[in-house]
């Protein structure tokens, strides 16, 4: 029981970036209809960016955790969301109206280009850094195993939650919002009736692409070891998660995140760990086959 | 009142046809947008210091250039995109032929022979020494997995991102064949291009019905799945140590090493010449030659028969087959099983080449080299994926100190052909068989695929 409720909260905080990374997924694909397959390594642009802060804040003597924090967390978000806008102007925009696998293979060659950028310029080698939350508390001990909820656990689910309140807001109450539901619902009509639909949509990738940075961020505090070659696997998770969730929908994807953080830490703890990702990949199929909408998904309707 | 704000914007310093003062503000906004990008990733750089532990390091001066190179870049962009008389600009944007293409379209069976013949004398020219057809043998197998996916991508138009999954099964079929069952290469080539189709039978039956980008994800997965059960099934892949001492192929029982097995005859002795390990690399060569010429006409060929057209009508418009009573699923599932098939020749020829063969080979980055050479030459261009895979492996190989920028230019290669040429850089789609303007007879002539 006591592992059992301890996998659970090594899983949720896995769930969480998941959750953060599978919204970018999920409001691309509900605005445009296209996978932007790119998104996992602005994830992992994310995660450098908040190494990269993490030393120049050292650098500059700033020793206070909560102002550290909040300091990686504004920059890695900033200077993602502008890598975020960037892919959309240059690979996909100038795709719009073509044929349908265009924006797809686009979105390979850039996530390709953006791995070995990144790999260039920083390096191939992995890069870790000290732990910049430490320490922890005992919930309970059974059998002789104690179930820890660390103190950066605790963070990153207030962070994620608070993220989440402010986003569904900005989604649902604010014109921006608005906006970004009425292009979602029919792009043209939307176009007609004033809005800015390039704009909105290129808003879509840079709010898309901050939440990214966010999970770039709790991975580089939590797994404290990032390389150029994370956003791979950790995208297609959370893409996983978008499909998982019902793609289109907000409140899927980041039950998706959630539902394979807590697999992916289930099946490490009971089955094999080498099979991981297997696992991601043959509930990604499963869904994909029997159940393509999701759990929270509207049905697409093919019109001609 | 609309007139006069359209007025008011009026043109700065003009030359010619080239508007300056818009053109600077562009590049200003590029360059602070590129000096806002590069600064975390090229001006500042975490390396790992003397105590083990990241240390930043900055590099002003290569951040400078970079933005300078993204200023000067965009200017020249506004200026080829301004100017008035610019042909590529034009060429790109309107005609659906280039004149390479266009030249290559109409000479194509002189042009495939010719290249054929190049092929062969190749080895036995002055230039045929042991690297250079090494590479070609190299440039070869790219050639024959681009022409396979090009059956897959470019004729049915199913993204599949997933293709060194059936390299990967070809190669380990026969390693694992002929390591097991001691059988010749000669056995275990078709067995391997069996087992291969059948694999892309069994995974594409489920995930065909999935529309064009689902399916593109789930061969992906399918690739990874592949991977990782070969890195940890030790007892039958011996996981990441790979399979090594592969069995090498013989010519019609000739062996090519220094000395026979027992009661085998060595290729050199049967004709009495000086042993050298050039006859090895030779016959590899014109191996991988003889498949990848096989795999060419099959594909000309079968673009002529009912289950080629589907496949591109297909491509071209799944509603309209359906609604015509085509089976969507089974052409699908046709074209990626030959798809894979192929796949599976090249790979148990890689296994075969190689003697050694690890789940290294076939990683995700390997599919998309052969997508890249795919997309690149124009989906469902034949020469197109020549000279594409002569680009992404030939290039890459001859100028090796550039290696690690390889994969970055491939990336940045894919979008901007996306951008400019979303057809390819050689391609045009015609049909394969047309209804000719004048006559309106069906015309079966040489305009089919370059």
């Amino acid at each position: 029981m006591a592992y059992f409720i301890q996998q659970l909260i090594n899983g949720l905080t896995l769930g969480a970036i998941y959750g953060l990374i599978a919204i970018g997924y999920t409001m691309v694909y509900g605005i445009i209809g296209m996978i932007n397959f790119a998104h996992g390594e602005i994830y992992m642009i994310g995660a450098f960016l908040a190494i990269i802060s993490y030393l120049v804040f050292g650098d500059m003597g700033i020793v206070s955790i909560p102002i550290l924090l909040m300091g990686m967390l504004v920059i890695s978000m900033i200077f993602t969301a502008a890598y975020g806008w960037t892919v959309e102007r240059l690979a996909y925009r100038p795709l719009r109206g073509s044929f349908r696998l265009a924006p797809l293979i686009s979105a390979i060659g850039m996530s390709i280009a953006l791995q070995n950028y990144v790999q260039i310029s920083q390096g191939a080698r992995v890069k870790p850094i000290q732990p910049v939350v430490q320490g922890g508390f005992q919930l309970f001990t059974q059998g002789g195993f104690a179930v820890q909820i660390t103190y950066l656990q605790i963070v990153i689910w207030v962070l994620t939650t608070a993220l989440m309140v402010g986003f569904t807001y900005l989604i649902t109450q604010t014109s921006l919002g608005r906006q970004q539901r009425a292009c979602e619902q029919d792009r043209k009509m939307a176009s007609l009736i004033g809005v800015n639909v390039d704009r909105t949509i290129s808003l879509t990738f840079v709010l898309g692409a901050a939440l990214a940075a966010v999970a770039g961020l709790i991975t580089t505090l939590y797994y404290g070891v990032i390389d150029f070659y994370v956003g791979f696997l950790a995208g297609m998770k959370a893409f996983t998660a978008a499909v998982l969730g019902g793609i289109g929908s907000l409140p899927g994807a980041m039950l998706g995140g959630l539902m394979i953080g807590l697999i992916e830490a289930f099946w490490s703890a009971y089955f094999t760990i080498e099979y991981k990702d297997v696992a991601t990949f043959g509930i990604l199929v499963l869904v994909l086959i029997f159940k393509p909408t999701g759990f929270l998904g509207k049905p697409e309707v093919e019109k001609v | 009142m609309a007139d006069t704000v359209i007025d008011t914007k009026k043109p700065g310093l003009m030359v010619g046809w080239l508007d300056l003062g818009a053109m600077l503000k562009e590049c200003v906004i590029t360059a602070l947008l590129s000096a806002v990008l590069f600064l975390p990733f090229i001006a500042l750089h975490a390396d790992t210091g003397g105590s083990g532990g990241l240390v930043i390091e900055t590099r002003w001066d290569s951040w400078a250039w970079f933005v300078l190179a993204a200023f000067v870049g965009r200017a020249l962009l506004v200026v080829w995109r301004e100017n008035p008389s610019s042909r590529t600009r034009d060429m790109l944007a309107k005609t659906v032929v280039t004149p390479v293409g266009g030249f290559f379209r109409k000479n194509m069976v002189a042009i495939g022979l010719v290249a054929l013949v190049l092929a062969v004398l190749f080895p036995i020219s002055p230039f045929g020494n042991r690297y250079s057809v090494d590479v070609a043998t190299t440039w070869m197998i790219y050639i024959m997995l681009g022409w396979g996916l090009n059956i897959v991508v470019g004729l049915a138009g199913l993204l599949d991102l997933g293709y060194v999954a059936f390299y990967a099964v070809g190669a380990y079929s026969y390693a694992l064949l002929s390591q097991t069952f001691g059988w010749s290469f000669w056995v275990c080539l078709p067995l391997a291009g069996v087992f291969a189709a059948f694999f892309g039978v069994i995974l594409g039956f489920p995930v065909l019905r999935l529309r064009g980008d689902y399916l593109a994800i789930v061969t992906l997965g399918f690739g990874e799945i592949i991977r990782v059960i070969l890195l940890n099934w030790y007892n039958v892949t011996n996981g990441p140590d790979g399979i090594s001492g592969i069995e090498r192929p013989t010519l019609f029982g000739l062996e090519f090493g220094r000395n026979a097995a027992e009661g085998g005859t060595t290729f050199h002795d049967f004709f009495g010449l000086e042993y050298s390990t050039m006859y090895r690399v030779v016959f590899l060569f014109y191996l991988i030659l003889a498949l990848a010429v096989l795999t060419n006409l099959f594909t000309q060929r079968i673009r002529k028969l009912p289950v080629g057209r589907a496949w591109e009508a297909l491509r071209e418009d799944e509603i309209a087959c359906r609604s015509l009573g085509m089976n969507p699923t089974n052409i699908k599932l046709s074209a990626f099983a030959l798809g894979a098939m192929f796949g599976g020749f090249a790979g148990s020829f890689f296994a075969t080449r190689q003697g050694f063969i690890s789940p290294e080979s076939f990683t995700f980055i390997e599919s998309a080299v052969i997508l890249a050479i795919v997309v690149l030459g124009g989906m469902g261009s034949q020469i197109g994926v020549v000279i594409a895979a002569f680009f992404l492996i030939v290039l890459p190989e001859m100028a090796r100190e550039f290696e690690q920028y390889r994969m970055l230019v491939f990336g940045a290669a894919m979008v901007a052909v996306m951008v400019w040429r979303p057809r390819g850089l050689l391609s045009y789609r015609d049909p394969t068989i047309l209804f000719s303007k004048i006559t309106g007879r069906k015309s079966t002539g040489r305009e089919h695929q370059a």
